[in-house]
């Protein structure tokens, strides 16, 4: 019992974040990321 | 512990950095890593970054035109949360290892806090609200919106993809100006400040840190305090580079759970847990 409760937190994060993430791919936003991430990012390195 | 988190800070930081060719040619890694976040603050436009910045990502999905809601930024730091909590900023951040190794050099005294830290403690979920979600929503760089906390504040940015990338890439080079210098004076303050304090930046300014401390009550890595063990000798406050006392430690988004309290506890009444049911009662 005591170890269910324990984990009950921080295994329901980790469900919701499966959810999250599945969802978020879903939508395309995995290729969203990975399209600003293959750039440079003008305004991360101060220029844009 | 200390070496030990010495250790993984270093070797994460390479491992994430490891494409050594962006460094050599002032180019970044387009591969299909970076589909996936690191969990720390480290600056995708970093030459040798593998994967995404975190924050990173929660803006270009903000910068979107119309709103959605960015459900796959949500779902790394639920995932990364509910794990590790602020474990990850006291032993996975390239830039909390900057400021490590800053707040070790031997000049002028330490300090764990700045003076008002109870109000400037706030300004990382300033950071966050204003900057991160509001800026990303509603501030246009022209037609475009723009990822406001990368664009005027991010010191991991600068250090770990604006001065390489400067120094390896001429076309770069020639269009840095102001807005370059204002973010290099800003990464020039923190490392300075971090020299006497105790990481500024993780303390009152990044917004990573505002989002996993909301995670440290109930992530799967915690500092668990055995009260009846407890002599109240306060040898782990005073070692706790944050000033958390032992009732605060386990549960407090400030803990980034470096383990110094854990050294310091001469009855170890304080300990790293996971998934482990003893040593529970308090």
């Amino acid at each position: 019992m005591g170890f269910w409760k324990k984990c009950k937190g921080w295994s329901l994060g980790v469900l919701v974040g499966a959810a999250f993430l599945g969802l978020g791919a879903v939508q395309g936003q995995l290729e969203v990321i990975w399209r600003k991430a293959v750039m440079i990012c003008l305004e991360c390195v101060g220029i844009g | 512990m200390k070496r030990l988190r010495l250790t993984v800070q270093l070797l994460f930081t390479i491992i994430t950095n490891g494409y050594v060719y962006g460094f050599a040619n002032g180019k970044i890694y387009r591969g299909s890593l970076k589909y996936a976040c690191v969990p720390g603050l480290n600056c995708y436009s970093c030459p040798g970054a593998v994967a995404s910045c975190p924050i990173g990502a929660l803006q270009a999905l903000l910068n979107q035109r119309g709103f959605h809601i960015p459900f796959a930024a949500l779902g790394v730091f639920f995932l990364f949360g509910s794990l590790l909590g602020r474990f990850v900023c006291g032993w996975l951040c390239p830039f909390g290892l900057v400021q490590d190794l800053s707040h070790k050099i031997p000049i002028l005294k330490k300090k764990k806090r700045l003076p008002y830290h109870h109000i400037l403690k706030y300004g990382k979920y300033v950071a966050l609200i204003l900057l991160v979600c509001v800026g990303s929503m509603f501030l246009f760089g022209g037609l475009a919106k723009v990822p406001a906390f990368c664009k005027y504040l991010c010191p991991s940015g600068t250090l770990f993809g604006a001065i390489p990338l400067l120094s390896a890439n001429e076309a770069l080079q020639d269009q840095a100006g102001g807005l370059f210098l204002w973010k290099f004076g800003i990464l020039l303050g923190i490392v300075l400040l971090s020299i006497k304090i105790y990481r500024p930046f993780c303390q009152y300014l990044c917004p990573l840190g505002a989002i996993y401390g909301w995670f440290n009550r109930f992530s799967l890595v915690q500092i668990q305090w055995e009260k009846e063990l407890c002599v109240s000798c306060m040898a782990c406050e005073k070692a706790c580079p944050v000033d958390l006392s032992p009732q605060e430690i386990s549960r407090s988004p400030e803990c980034i759970r470096c383990g110094k309290c854990v050294d310091a506890c001469p009855r170890k009444c304080l300990r790293f847990c996971g998934i482990s049911t003893k040593h529970t009662k308090n």
